[in-house]
This record gives C-alpha cells, structure tokens and sequence, in this order.
C-alpha cells in the first residue's frame, strides 16, 4: 500500500518535471496580466485618484481649511484617540490569546478561536447595538451610569469600545498560524536551561512573532480609523464631539460640502496609503528576516 | 516706596476681580435635530450666542446632531444627553416622555403654536424641464415613474410624505380608506430606495441621479435648488398638501441634572423673535410670526394644506393606524 503510493508520487513528480510553471503561451499570461491590471485601475487607483481630484478641485486653500476646521481638527482627533486606546488593548489580547491557543492545549480552545472570529462574522452595526443595549439609559447599565455620571453611550468611551470590539481578531488572526508553524521546541529548550516564564516570553517567544506581530497592529490600525458602522451607532453624532473622520466625511457629504468631505475622505486615504508602505516594508522585512534565519540554521 | 503700594493694590485689585470674570459662564447645549434643520440651526446658533452673550455675558457653545427623526428619538431615549430637541413631528418627541420619562405628557403645550416656531409642508422636486410631466399626487402612482422617499420607520419627514399622499387620495375618493390604501400602495411600489433620513434621500435624487420625482420637505427642495442650481430641478407644487409642524421641547430630566434648563429655555423660545424667524424663513421654512411671514409671503407658494388633526385625528392616531408595526404601511410595502 504504501509503496504504491510511494510509486505513483515518483510517477507523478517525473511527470510534471517536463512542464516549467510558466510554461503557458504568452498570450494566456498577459490575459491575465491585463485582467488583474484592468481591475486594479478600476477599482483601487480610479477611485483613489478620483478621491484627490475631487478634494483639491476647490483648490488648496479650500482644502486645507476643511482639514483645519474645528469640526474636522476634532474628528481627526477622535479618530486618533480610538485607535490608540483599540491599537494596545488588542496587542495585549491578541498577543496572550495567540500564545495560549498555539502553545497550549486546554479543553474549550476551539470555542475561544470561534469567540476571536466573532467580530468578523457579526456586522459591525450589530457590534454598536449591543453596546447601546448594554449601556444605553434602557439597557442594562444605563440607569445606573446615568445617576454616576458615568458617560459610555454616545460618547468616547462607546466609541473606543465598538472600535475594539470590530479590531480585536485582527492580532490574534495574525499570531495563531505563525506561532503554530513556529512550534514549542524554543521555549521548551529555554524552559529546560533554566529561564523563567517572563524571560521565555521576552527573549524567545516575542523575538520570534514580532514581524507577524507588526503587521498585525497595521492592519489593526487601518481598521480602527476607518470603521463606520459600529460607530455610527454609538457615536450619536454630536459635531465637534462624538464624530470619527469616517462620520464628519458622510456629514459633509449630506451637506453638500463635497470639496470638504473629499478633503477629509483624502487625509484617510493617506493614512491608508502610509499604513500600505508600512506594510509593504513589514513584510519585505520579515521575508528577509525569515531567509537570514534559514540561512543561519543551514550553516 | 511708592510703586511697591501700588504693586500690592493691583496684585489686590486682580484678585479680588477675579470672580467677577468667572461669573461669565460657558456654557455647551447639545440640540439633538433631524435631517434637513442642519444649515438653519448652523446660523440660527451663532445666532443666539451672540444674542446670550449680550444678554447675559456667558458664552453659549450649542452642539448639534442630526438624522432622521425617529432615529434621533431613539438616541435621546437611549442616553442621548440632549438638552432640548427639535425634532419632524410631534410624536417622536411623545416618544421620549412615554419610553424614557425625561419629558412630562404636555410637553406640547409649553411654547406657543403647539410647540412649532415654524411650519412647513411636502412638495415634488423634478428634473428640469420635468420630463416626466409630473403636475400632482396621482402621478406618483403610475407604472415607470422612479419615486425618491425615505424610509417611515426612520424618518419623519417620510411620514408626513406619505400622509399628504394619503389625504390627497382621501379627498379624491370621497374619504375611502380602501382606495387611499390603493393609491398609496401604488406610489410605494415605485419607490426603488427608502434613505433612512430625508437628507439621505435628497442625496439620492440630486446627487446619485436616481429617480424621477423626490417627495421632499420644502424647505429641502429650496435648499438642493439653491446648492445644486435652479438649472437643475423645478419644484412642483401639488394641489393639495400637509401642514408640517416640527415641535421643539427642553429635555427637563437633561437640563434639571445639567443646571442648563434657563438658556435651554431661551434658546428655544429665541426661535420665536423677529431674529429667529427671520433665520428660519431665510432657510426656507415658514414662519409662524406674522411680521416677518408678510416680509416672506412671496417666497412660499400658496398650497391647500390639511391638518394631521383634522385628517388623521392627531399623530398618536396616525402613528398606530399606519406607521406601527404591522400597520397600513407594513403592509402595503409587503411586496
């Protein structure tokens, strides 16, 4: 049994040797070149370049006084403010649950990585309702907070929380697979000569995920300025107080400000654009990284 | 010897003033509003600030919010700290004193004209030229005309929408309820998208292109006129329409914790001078103080408005009978 299926691999494998992967006709490959550029142009570069024009068709001082109006200056800020509370509350998260689901076994463990999934799968305007039937002055909590003077709904603290709550599989997503691949043969050799828990975690487990680590945050960071839905819901749109970027872009939209709201949507658009070159380097680096490390380890 | 007395006196006289520049208070309200008020509450807050500051010394920063009625409600009950509101209609802000408690029964009662500083009715807004010759009502109800309306759940300037639609059946039925049901059923099923506030829905028409009639506000369809062009679009006035009272109220349980309740009050009722009308008319919405409505007569056509409370026996009534779940509207949009 086994020996026949040793011999058909053996078969199989000189089969294939005849054929070079990019062995196709020309015409098949720069098809499929001009497919993928064709979409590219069509539904990533048009619509980026559709963004600047139509921001800077007022001209730059138009432009600029949208970025620097109370409204706005206070948007962006809100906007920095959710992402830098989400950003290491999940890196704290994602890091601990990544390391307990790839290095241990406990009973249970599928039903936590289904519960990280879980913000994927629900829609981000059921994420805020839930926050609003927790602490809204009907739900559970919201009596109590309101006699406290305790503000959640429709105020930052909401925000930060929808944010989170629609970020935080991003890390963990991004850890699991790389930690799993990675094994536990270099803690346990740490363990075996001597190093303490914390020393294990520092010197040898975050050495080892920081590239994957990085690019994890990225993308959490991406998501945490553009979320729309989950708060919207929560944020009340309060202007120049509960309004993220993504909400003051559909406001000045709605108000036929569309040099403004475009104006706004670019400064995300270039956000995204940084967080892009960051990723790219990111993964340029842990590629280069990865070979050094194979390079070492055949030596 | 002499400039070290007069040191000390001014080091006292600073001191002892300083509570009289602190007693100039700044004070934040936040005016939870529907869709289209934004651009007059814009210019009707500066408004009012500088008219306070005269007034009492404070500065008064008003923060607003906007989106559909309902919606808007719905926040206010589930926390929304507003201290007044200026919502489409009478029943949303009944909503907050049934569901939340924050506002006493006769709330309506409190300031003048039931509680409206302005009025306002429905009207069409077309394309140029009105290709499609649209002249009133019963042209909504024929096949291949593409209707523009929000959403009745959400919105209240959709629920006005579809009760002046719905009295115009009335009137032309001999008061038949199956037919005005007929009618508006007709009208619905053209309707490709409901927009959850009005100003969605206006996005829709003038900028999205979708659409041949948009059952609008008015003062909406004056003001897409005027920020997209009167080249663009031509209102048409209906023969018959309904007269809109959008009611505003203080939040008492808001204003009594916030101590806001004394320039919450006189903001609202600063709506009803000479300088608060005069806003109001300039943003296309009609004024209920004689003076300033003559200065503006020419400006709002003369349209045959009906009264909910005539019609409908009041919105309560008019809530329950069509737009509560399961009522007329639920099931004419049944498709």
């Amino acid at each position: 049994m086994t020996a026949t299926t040793v011999s058909q691999h053996v078969r199989y494998q000189t089969k294939v040797a005849h054929r070079r992967a990019t062995s196709e006709p020309a015409w098949v490959r720069w098809t499929f070149i001009a497919i993928a550029l064709a979409f590219l142009t069509l539904f990533l570069f048009v619509p980026l370049a559709a963004v600047f024009t139509e921001a800077l068709r007022k001209g730059w001082h138009t432009y600029l006084s949208a970025l620097v109006d109370p409204d706005a200056l206070s948007a962006i800020w809100l906007t920095l403010i959710a992402a830098a509370i989400a950003l290491p509350l999940n890196l704290i998260f994602g890091v601990a649950a990544a390391w307990a689901i790839a290095k241990f076994e406990f009973r249970g463990k599928s039903v936590l990585i289904t519960l990280i999934d879980l913000p994927f799968a629900v829609s981000p305007v059921v994420a805020g309702l839930i926050y609003v039937l927790i602490f809204g002055l009907q739900g559970w909590f919201g009596a109590w907070l309101i006699d406290n003077d305790l503000k959640v709904i429709f105020a930052i603290p909401s925000i930060v929380l929808a944010t989170v709550f629609v970020t935080f599989p991003f890390i963990a997503r991004e850890l699991i697979p790389l930690m799993q691949a990675q094994g536990k043969d270099e803690e346990e050799a740490a363990l075996v000569l001597g190093a303490s828990g914390w020393q294990i975690l520092w010197r040898v487990t975050l050495p080892n995920i920081k590239w994957g680590l990085l690019y994890g945050m990225i993308l959490t960071n991406a998501r945490a300025m553009g979320e729309f839905g989950a708060v919207s819901v929560v944020s009340g749109h309060i202007r120049g107080l509960t309004n993220t970027m993504p909400l003051h872009v559909e406001i000045l939209y709605n108000e036929y400000q569309y040099a403004a709201a475009f104006a706004v949507a670019s400064l995300l658009a270039l956000l995204a654009l940084v967080t892009l070159a960051l990723k790219t380097f990111v993964e340029w680096q842990s590629a280069k990284h990865a070979a050094d490390a194979e390079r070492e380890s055949n030596e | 010897m002499y400039t070290k007395f007069s040191f000390k006196k001014w080091v006292v006289a600073v001191v002892l003033s300083t509570p009289l520049l602190t007693l100039a208070a700044d004070i934040s309200l936040l005016n939870v509003s529907y869709d289209p008020t934004r651009e007059l509450y814009v210019e009707y807050n500066a408004a009012f600030a500088k008219h306070w500051k005269a007034k009492t010394g404070d500065t008064v920063t008003v923060k607003q919010s906007h989106g559909g009625s309902g919606k808007q409600a719905r926040g206010v009950i589930d926390g929304l700290s507003a201290d007044v509101v200026t919502l489409a209609l009478s029943y949303d802000i009944d909503e907050i004193g049934a569901k939340a408690k924050l506002i006493p029964k006769d709330w309506q009662k409190r300031l003048p004209h039931n509680s409206s500083p302005y009025t306002s009715t429905i009207v069409l807004l077309v394309r140029k030229g009105n290709p499609k010759g649209i002249k009133d009502w019963n042209d909504l109800t024929k096949p291949g005309i593409s209707v523009i309306t929000p959403n009745p759940k959400t919105s209240g300037g959709a629920r006005w929408n579809y009760l002046a639609a719905y009295a115009y059946a009335l009137k032309h039925n001999n008061n038949d309820d199956a037919k005005a049901r007929d009618f508006v059923k007709k009208i619905y099923k053209n309707v490709p998208v409901l927009d959850s506030g009005a100003r969605g829905s206006t996005t829709t028409f003038v900028e999205r292109g979708i659409g041949d009639v948009l059952i609008s506000w008015e003062n909406e369809a004056f003001l897409a006129q005027k920020e997209l062009g009167p080249d663009k679009f031509e209102i048409v006035v209906p023969t018959l329409s309904i007269l809109a009272e959008p009611p505003v109220t203080v939040i008492d349980k808001v204003v009594d914790k916030r101590k806001t309740r004394a320039v919450a009050q006189a903001y609202l009722e600063y709506l009803y001078s000479e300088e608060g009308q005069e806003i109001a008319a300039k943003n296309y919405y009609r004024p209920t103080l004689e003076s300033v409505a003559k200065r503006y007569e020419k400006q709002f056509p003369s349209i045959s408005l009906i009264k909910i409370d005539d019609v409908f026996g009041g919105w309560q009534k008019a809530q329950k009978t069509h737009f509560a779940d399961g009522a007329t509207f639920d099931q004419i949009y049944q498709k």
